[in-house]
């Protein structure tokens, strides 16, 4: 479902390269995890793939269903099915949620020449899919992510995803921030979207959220690169001995 | 004559004065009205039209941007339009003419023609100082228009619209409204233009709030791309009123709005919210005076501009607090949205404090679309145009989203978005 295949990229701005030559194979019913030390390039990657335009791929390709996605422009990849949960979710002041929501929804099923959901039907999806996460209707009646605390900014995302349905989800650091019980919860909506069509690329710094989105595939990514990939028990490793000893190795 | 006063006058100056010689005999009023009017327009010849070198018009140099004026008589018929909240009691002013009413949501209401022929109207054909230019243009050719009366006691059923639609041609027209003791009341002052046809305007409205009034009063001014409007509005705050003054400008091609208030009583609140979407080439100049003059008074001014193409905006905001205003608390900001390279926007915030115990403050920001918030939106599947056009939209809802009035804020939004949905 997504090949990333020997990609190099750098910050628009100023040149700085920070993918180096990265390799990924994830394939549709999928989950993969992405971890490594902090600076290794794994929100870049999120970025990336999302197709926020501060950063320049300089090299290789990014194949999403075995098409070249480095020319679409972020809402043609979420219309396609890539949805990003971000790390720190955007406050937008004066834009509703539910409106947000609505315009989101109605505006991937034009994308796809799907009808627009009706009110009702709307207002039934958001309702069935909040309750699953524990998100309390006056939550949705306050501008996008304005005044949500770190963890219904998280919920927020995942609720978002499932609303959206995507078939490629990117999970950047979902679990920052995040007590035990939120946690559970993010995880629990995580994995009610898995399924044989839909592929999961859970990127995060600690081991612990993979004890409840347990992953098929784990890669470790330094300096740009994947530079070790395994499966789950590689997370253990990694938890237990640190990322020098890998580090090392590949060096 | 030219040559005894030393000043060449230019051709919109010309053409304003040959307009008054040509509709004097024909305009109503009794004789103190047209002593008024004489008085004015010999004034307006003397001093021409505002240049750059007057302070109140340094950034509106009207005697360089009003090139000429259309002849007094618009040559099409104007109809009136529906309300801008449903259920509004509509009184209509078409090409400069009030149609005739008795009385609207228990409100008593005269044409302002009338008020001039029963010399109840002339005391108000005043300019406010040597540099009014609208009050002077407004007092000297004012045809109509209308005088509510609503006195104490009285309860409106529904909002009040004031609607001047215009078609080509000029029209000078003027609305007085006095808001009796304790009375709720929601006005909308509408200047809108129909038809293609070049339109010259002024409008000067005057407002009293007795003690206790609370007001929302909304001007809404979407005049179309040739037509230059110059507006009023005077208003006098007695104890404990409070006025929600909104003002939306989205429309014109050289506009200027006047707002003048006299905060006359202990205990009231002004709140001034404009919403000024500028493309094309519009000039828009919103310049707003507030006069705390007595003590324990509040206000706050909020103005959010859109600029598109190549606009150019203006606001220009003064407070001034007397020497024993105490514990005046007044807070202005001014937030400007630039998105052209070519679109432009002028702020100048002016206190004039004399009073020691008192908090007054202002800021202006000048910010482009937000990339974060635009990338964002963008990955849930909104496309960019789309996209864009909720985050302008967002800058200025916010404002409008504290009338707690969900009809009008319903009906401020629709015209935002209709707006939007042209220019964005």
């Amino acid at each position: 479902m997504l090949e990333i295949k020997n990609l190099h990229a750098r910050i628009a701005e100023d040149g700085t390269e920070i993918i180096r030559g990265l390799n990924l194979s994830v394939k549709a019913g999928e989950v993969a995890a992405i971890m490594g030390p902090n600076g290794s390039g794994k929100s870049t990657l999120s970025y990336i793939l999302a197709g926020r335009e501060d950063y320049e791929v300089t090299d290789g390709d990014i194949l999403y269903n075995g098409e070249s996605i480095l020319e679409l422009d972020p809402s043609e990849r979420a219309a396609k099915g890539i949805f990003l949960a971000f790390q720190y979710p955007v406050e937008i002041p004066g834009v509703a949620t539910m409106q947000f929501l609505k315009v989101a929804m109605n505006e991937q099923r034009k994308a796809r020449g799907e009808a627009e959901l009706s009110t009702p039907d709307f207002m039934r999806r958001v309702k069935e899919a909040s309750a699953e996460l524990k998100i309390a209707p006056e939550m949705l009646r306050r501008p996008l992510n304005v005044g949500f605390s770190g963890g219904e900014k998280k919920r927020a995302e995942i609720l978002q995803m499932s609303l959206l349905e995507p078939k490629l989800c990117v999970l950047d650091e979902t679990d920052s921030g995040l007590d035990i019980d939120a946690l559970k919860i993010v995880a629990d909506g995580v994995n009610a979207l898995r399924s044989p069509d839909r592929a999961v690329v859970v990127i995060t710094h600690y081991q612990r959220l993979l004890d409840y989105i347990v992953p098929d595939s784990v890669h470790v990514l330094y300096r740009g690169q994947v530079i070790k990939s395994g499966d789950k028990t590689l997370a253990h490793e990694l938890e237990a001995k640190g990322y020098a000893d890998i580090i090392g190795a590949a060096a | 004559m030219n040559m005894q006063t030393g000043k060449t006058l230019s051709v919109a100056e010309a053409a304003l004065c040959e307009a008054y010689d040509h509709a004097v005999g024909d305009l109503p009023g009794d004789s103190a009205v047209l002593i008024a009017r004489d008085g004015l327009i010999s004034d307006f010849k003397a001093a021409g039209l505002p240049t750059r070198r007057i302070e109140a018009w340094h950034y509106t140099d009207l005697k360089a941007l009003l090139r000429s004026v259309p002849d007094v008589a618009p040559a099409a018929s104007a109809d009136a339009v529906a309300p801008l909240v449903a259920g509004s009691a509509v009184l209509s002013v078409a090409n400069g003419v009030a149609a005739r009413a008795a009385s609207a949501a228990g409100a008593t209401v005269r044409t302002f023609a009338e008020a001039l022929a029963d010399g109840t109207a002339a005391a108000g054909l005043t300019a406010r100082d040597g540099d009014d230019a609208i009050g002077r243009l407004n007092g000297a050719f004012v045809r109509d228009g209308f005088v509510l009366d609503l006195p104490e006691g009285t309860e409106p059923d529904a909002p009040i619209e004031l609607q001047a639609v215009q078609n080509g041609g000029q029209t000078h027209v003027r609305f007085q409204a006095g808001i009796g003791a304790g009375v709720r009341a929601t006005v909308i002052e509408r200047h809108l233009a129909t038809g293609e046809e070049a339109a010259f305007a002024t409008a000067l409205s005057e407002l009293t709030l007795a003690d206790g009034a609370d007001v929302t009063w909304v001007i809404q001014q979407a005049k179309g791309v040739s037509d230059t409007h110059l507006g009023q509005i005077r208003v006098r705050l007695g104890t404990d009123a409070q006025l929600r003054l909104y003002v939306v400008n989205a429309g014109g091609r050289l506009v200027r709005q006047e707002i003048h208030v006299e905060v006359a009583g202990e205990g009231s609140d002004l709140k001034l919210r404009g919403i000024n979407l500028l493309g094309g080439e519009t000039h828009n100049d919103v310049t707003f005076t507030v006069g705390h003059d007595v003590p324990n008074t509040t206000s706050t001014e909020v103005l959010r501009n859109v600029v598109f193409d190549r606009a150019r905006g203006v606001f220009q905001g003064q407070i001034r607090v007397a020497p024993d205003a105490q514990k005046t608390d007044a807070k202005m900001s001014c937030n400007t949205l630039l998105l052209s390279d070519e679109a432009d926007f002028s702020a100048k915030p002016e206190l004039e404090i004399f009073a020691d115990d008192v908090q007054c403050g202002h800021g202006a920001t000048v910010i482009d679309i937000d990339h974060t918030q635009l990338f964002y939106l963008m990955a849930r599947g909104i496309p960019e145009n789309k996209a864009r056009a909720m985050l302008v939209n967002a800058f200025v809802a916010e404002i409008v989203e504290e009338l707690e009035d969900e009809p009008l804020v319903e009906a401020l939004e629709g015209v935002i978005g209709a707006w939007l949905d042209k220019h964005a």
